[in-house]
């Protein structure tokens, strides 16, 4: 079973400025999002790898004063019983990163979701629509400087 | 009443659908036509809704549309301290409450790193619960199932059994769904007296009961030519699309989180963890899935058992003993990201922590919820079936919106 230093020097063989994120369990991995892709494939497809199942896929929305946002993968490998996070961090306006549905399956409705709840763009998605708020609903909820329509459909939505 | 009391007022384009379907009449085939399954129908389980693409009685796609009981969970959660958010994971999967919160409870104490101080007991009282509860979930997933297949009798029979566990729990916890039971550090209360006793004298009703069920539903002729052979997930697929919990173990994959990340005091009990074989059909099949359920109410039987013993004897209630007495006072974990995951009734229930270290409320919290992955290998399995097929898959997959739409 490889260590995280292996992961590491796998992943830094694809995309050189891959770093290591010190406060997350499990460890993580940022990578350029122009990498990501390509990343997420080999740890996919590599045979001492082998993460083939993507437990999560969160968005994340640092503050405006931050101006960035972010993609948590958290990936697991059944052989190998191991996790990993993989990190992209993205800049708030048009934040857009490649779809890594090609890979898991899963990621499908998760990116829609984030697509919904942040305005993440996930490239060569095929469906990116909304998945749990309505498909005329203005705004992405979950971003920190988010305020709430007044109107839906002529009902007020404060209550 | 004064007409400006009333909020809403009607105008055309209030009936346009807010969830427009995905597939337009004008770019279909002339054979084929759009069914809309749901929300409000008793087969979805809930407020699920799909959008059929059929030929005659033939299935071409399925289109599910989400999200009609989506309550701002994560939204919730990002405005309340730690300890304010259990009953919102009460509220997920509300007819396994107790699970959730065991998984959202040792996710923050791991966070905090008091996660080795708590006191046995109470590890074995939340096991308890949980598998009490896991045995509660799996009823209704198996009775309701059978009432989809035209089943009307084992529907009664296990809701009368379920009502003993959500008895026992009302007793422990004061509610019968929403329990809040399970606190970061600890338990609301302690056992109330005489719980374990009742709880024994429960096991032993519940036994036959379960091989009586088994008999009438699961083993049932009917029964077996109505799913088996229906709806197979092949394992590669179920694995790619992040499905988990009995729906993954009956596509032949021995994986449960219980065993593999052996967490809280499951590593000390003995059980087994059954995986679909197929037995009537093929592995993988509506009938396997509900055979694993089936199989895992047993199993869940035995670690009763189990927990009763040792709470009974090794670590029985004492007059010193305080379920609190771990609680912290100030629930302010260091700046971290975190992932738990842990084993639902329905499978992998996750959560993603972003800790900010400055303030008791997390700056996201995200609910990996298990039906909402198993829910997407749906039009995956469902094209080129009977539309009564489709019925028999989604009764299979045993999904509770509340998780889903979160």
């Amino acid at each position: 079973m490889p260590d995280f230093q292996q992961i590491l020097n796998i992943v830094k063989g694809i995309s050189a400025e891959a770093a290591v994120d010190e406060k997350s369990s499990p460890k993580a991995v940022v990578v350029p999002a122009a990498d990501l892709l390509k990343v997420c494939h080999e740890l996919n497809q590599n045979p001492e790898l082998y993460f083939d199942m993507l437990s999560c896929l969160t968005g994340i929305d640092n503050w405006p004063q931050a101006n960035t946002m972010e993609v948590v993968y958290n990936v697991y490998s059944i052989p190998f019983n191991m996790s990993l996070a993989v990190k992209v961090i993205l800049p708030r306006e048009n934040p857009a990163v490649d779809s890594v549905m090609s890979v898991w399956r899963t990621a499908d409705w998760h990116e829609r979701e984030a697509f919904d709840m942040f305005g993440i763009t996930f490239n060569n998605h095929p469906d990116l629509r909304r998945i749990l708020l309505p498909a005329d609903w203005e705004g992405y909820p979950l971003r920190k400087d988010y305020t709430q329509q007044q109107y839906y459909r002529n009902i007020k939505v404060e209550y | 009443m004064p007409t400006d009391h009333i909020q809403y007022q009607y105008k055309p384009d209030n009936l346009a659908a807010s969830e427009p379907n995905k597939f337009k009449p004008e770019n279909l085939r002339s054979e084929e036509m759009i069914v809309n399954l749901g929300p409000q129908h008793p087969s979805t389980h809930g407020v699920l809704r799909l959008e059929v693409l059929m030929d005659g009685e033939l299935i071409h796609d399925v289109v599910p549309h989400l999200g009609y009981l989506h309550r701002c969970f994560e939204k919730h959660a990002e405005n309340l301290p730690y300890n304010q958010v259990i009953p919102f994971v009460d509220r997920m999967d509300y007819v396994a409450a107790m699970n959730s919160e065991h998984v959202y409870a040792m996710g923050v104490e791991r966070m905090l790193g008091i996660a080795d101080q708590i006191p046995k007991r109470v590890e074995y009282v939340r096991v308890l619960m949980a598998e009490l509860n896991r045995m509660a979930s799996h009823f209704i997933a198996i009775g309701t199932y059978g009432m989809d297949m035209g089943a009307f009798t084992p529907f009664f029979w296990i809701m009368r059994d379920r009502e003993h566990i959500l008895r026992l729990l009302e007793w422990a916890s004061g509610a019968r769904l929403l329990y809040n039971y399970i606190w970061i550090g600890g338990l609301f209360y302690d056992l109330p007296v005489g719980f374990e006793e009742k709880c024994s004298e429960f096991i032993t009703y519940i036994k036959p009961k379960l091989k009586e069920l088994e008999n009438l539903l699961v083993e049932n002729d009917i029964f077996i030519r109505r799913t088996a052979n229906v709806g197979v997930l092949p394992l590669n697929l179920a694995v790619n699309y992040g499905v988990t919990g009995p729906m993954l173990r009956a596509s032949g994959l021995r994986f449960d989180l219980r065993k593999v990340d052996g967490y809280s005091v499951y590593p000390e009990l003995e059980f087994n963890v059954p995986i679909g074989e197929g037995l009537k059909g093929t592995v993988g099949d509506c009938w396997d899935r509900t055979w694993v359920r089936m199989q895992e109410i047993h199993e869940s039987v035995k670690l009763v058992e189990q927990c009763l013993t040792k709470l009974q004897g090794e670590h029985r209630r004492t007059k010193e003993f305080n379920p609190q007495a771990m609680v912290p006072k100030k629930i302010r974990p260091q700046a971290q990201d975190f992932y738990i995951r842990g084993e639902t009734p329905k499978g992998e229930l996750g959560f993603f922590f972003r800790a900010d270290g400055k303030t008791d409320v997390p700056f996201r919290c995200k609910g990996r919820s298990c039906c909402f992955s198993n829910l997407s290998v749906l039009p995956e399995i469902s094209r080129g079936i009977l539309i009564a097929d489709l019925i028999a898959i989604i009764g299979s997959v045993d999904m509770v919106m509340g998780e889903v739409d979160r």
